[in-house]
């Protein structure tokens, strides 16, 4: 199932929730939602789910208007942040209720329910919780037993807002390992919604960036993190440091002074130069870019944190392998690896 | 590590009594002296027994100081029967008339955002902060011989003002608060998300509400039609205005207990006063129990 989504606008009273979205999914894509929240993110996916409706834009799937059905006739399935099982079901019941609830003329008998639900709950491997109410399971099984909700009525496309938003790192991790295998024994089109950017870069073919409403990039996990499209991606991405800087005639200077960085001959201008924080190499004074005192070192796991106060006046923080350990009062050279210069 | 644990072990005797002492000051700071514990429990309890106990006892002492037979009697006279039958008429009628409504209402407010929400909200609690007895003059404005609807009715032979119509639509008035009041905090904190699940799961919104939202509130909704029972059979002011205090057909149970009481026949005044105790008993009980289901199927997600 391909999902289209053209130029989709949304606004609650005087807030734009999506500016004019473009977006298309192939299908049996495990896409990623990715942004700050209040980007509009959720409200995409509530839209795609019927959930919410657009005030200007078209939605289709495989080439027929979505609009013009309800949430009901859609055949979405869609795991909610919260969960949002029924409390007074078992989970039997709950991830039952989308195969009870169908039309006469189509309901399947009780026994073959029955082994829909023994089958799901096998998939999502809590088969042993089945008589167990809601408020009885752990975050992390209610997370899968919702998944298994959504699953049952055999969903043409599968949405999930935050999915492991509610619950603790370690679960989180496991979880999203076991969605991208899921994802890969049921090949559903599958969108999720995340503000965690390692998620989005760990569990997704491919990954949406959004910003107040809009589109910001669209590419592989690869493409977003190396090659940002725009500053907000570089700086939403990764660790980045940003410095405030001038590019004229091919010369970059910070606060006046020229930096020994390549600008190919360009003129922008007031510009955002962006630097990972592990790709700004540390040397000896007056062999790099940059010129700082190191102001403060904590020890981050495998690398060493340092606040560095640029001569420009500037203050920075850097990632520093920790084969050579800095002390606060040196005197360092800064050579960036790799940049990125943005206008504006 | 191992030096702090080996720190706390060589302080911990001296430590210890120094918190013991801190907990003591603790518990002075938070508990009055004994005298003054005593005196405020004792002016509590006294107060309890005189307006709330002794009065409660005195229905039942007068209702049988003439012995059960007298009792029985008085409650079996055809008016005293006549007053309960229309009493859990008019209560049957209120009732199930606001718990239609106070669904409705509930439903409307916490799952939908629509304008004048507010003004509702509000317009709910009116019949909680009118008199009642200005409750009762309101019917008979509309429905009464100079009434705005009373040509009219009297042209169709219509009888609303001093029969069952009238006292069941003032009662209804009256109590109209309740179910609403008791569904809108719950439904407004139980959200919309499971509902949107439901149909997001293929559910029409007849089977979402039957499945789903009437499940979660079925405590909320017997809480508020107990309380909104109670009132609506003890119901005095507004129902004497509209009643017309007809003998054997209009009478509700609390009319007739002044009528009898005014012609000083206090063993019946106090037998039929005896049976609305009763029902004010018995729903304090069930009101505990429900209290005690609602709070413990309240979500424990967030």
């Amino acid at each position: 199932m391909t999902i289209e989504v053209k130029n989709l606008v949304k606004i609650f009273g005087s807030f734009k929730a999506l500016d004019g979205v473009d977006l298309t999914v192939d299908s049996g894509e495990l896409l990623a939602l990715l942004g700050p929240s209040g980007s509009g993110k959720t409200t995409l996916l509530r839209i795609i789910a019927g959930l919410d409706w657009p005030d200007a834009g078209e939605v289709s799937f495989n080439g027929e208007d979505a609009l013009a059905q309800g949430a009901r006739e859609r055949h979405v399935g869609f795991v909610f942040q919260h969960y949002a099982l029924f409390r007074h079901m078992s989970v039997f019941e709950n991830v039952a209720f989308g195969l009870r609830v169908q039309p006469r003329a189509v309901r399947k008998d009780e026994a073959t329910i029955r082994a829909r639900v023994k089958e799901l709950l096998d998939l999502v491997q809590l088969d042993w919780l089945a008589d167990r109410y809601p408020s009885q399971l752990s975050g992390g099984q209610r997370q899968r037993i919702a998944l298994a909700r959504a699953l049952a009525i055999e969903p043409r496309i599968l949405l999930l807002d935050e999915p492991f938003g509610a619950l603790d790192a370690k679960v989180r991790k496991e979880l999203r390992k076991w969605l991208r295998s899921l994802h890969h024994e049921i090949n559903v089109t599958s969108i999720f919604v995340t503000h965690d950017q390692e998620e989005a870069l760990e569990v997704a073919n491919r990954v949406v960036v959004m910003d107040k409403g809009r589109i910001e990039q669209i590419g592989s996990p690869d493409d977003v993190y190396e090659t940002p499209a725009t500053a907000f991606v570089h700086g939403f991405i990764g660790e980045s440091i940003e410095l405030p800087v001038r590019v004229e005639g091919g010369v970059v200077s910070l606060n006046g002074r020229p930096l020994r960085l390549a600008a190919e001959g360009l003129t922008l201008g007031a510009s955002k130069l962006f630097v990972r924080r592990h790709d700004m190499l540390v040397g000896p004074p007056g062999s790099g870019a940059f010129e700082g005192a190191v102001q403060h070192v904590r020890n981050c796991g495998p690398v060493q944190r340092a606040e560095v106060a640029l001569s420009g006046g500037e203050t920075i923080e850097i990632d520093a392998p920790r084969d050579r350990e800095l002390r606060a009062g040196d005197t360092i050279g800064l050579n960036p690896r790799r940049y990125r210069i943005f206008a504006g | 590590m191992t030096m702090q644990i080996a720190d706390s072990v060589s302080l911990s005797s001296p430590e210890a009594k120094a918190r013991a002492h801190a907990a003591a000051a603790r518990n002075n700071l938070r508990t009055e002296p004994r005298a003054v514990r005593v005196t405020i429990i004792s002016l509590a309890i006294a107060f309890l027994t005189v307006f709330v106990v002794m009065p409660l006892v005195l229905v039942f002492a007068q209702a049988f100081s003439k012995g059960i037979m007298a009792y029985i009697t008085a409650l079996a006279e055809p008016e005293a029967l006549a007053a309960i039958k229309l009493t859990l008429l008019v209560a049957a009628i209120s009732v199930t008339l606001n718990l239609v409504f106070g669904l409705v209402a509930a439903w409307a407010i916490a799952k939908f955002d629509f304008p004048g929400k507010t003004f509702l909200i509000t317009l709910i609690d009116l019949p909680f902060s009118v008199s009642p007895v200005i409750s009762g003059l309101v019917f008979v404005l509309l429905f009464g011989a100079q009434g705005y609807f009373g040509s009219w009715l009297r042209d169709h032979d219509i009888q609303i003002l001093f029969a069952v119509p009238g006292i069941a639509l003032a009662t209804t008035f009256v109590t109209f608060p309740f179910v609403a009041r008791a569904l809108i905090p719950l439904m407004q904190e139980q959200g919309t998300q499971e509902e949107e699940a439901a149909i997001s799961l293929g559910a029409s919104g007849l089977q979402t509400f039957f499945r789903v939202t009437l499940p979660n509130i079925k405590w909320g909704v017997l809480y508020g039609v107990l309380l909104c029972n109670a009132r609506a059979m003890g119901e005095f002011g507004a129902v004497s205005v509209v009643s017309g205090h007809v003998r054997g057909e209009t009478n509700t149970m609390p009319l007739l207990v002044e009528i009898l009481y005014d012609e000083y026949q206090f063993v019946a005044a106090f037998a039929i006063a005896s049976l609305l105790a009763m029902l004010a008993l018995i729903t304090l009980v069930a009101k505990t129990v429900l209290e005690r289901r609602l709070d413990g199927g309240e979500d424990r997600d967030h």
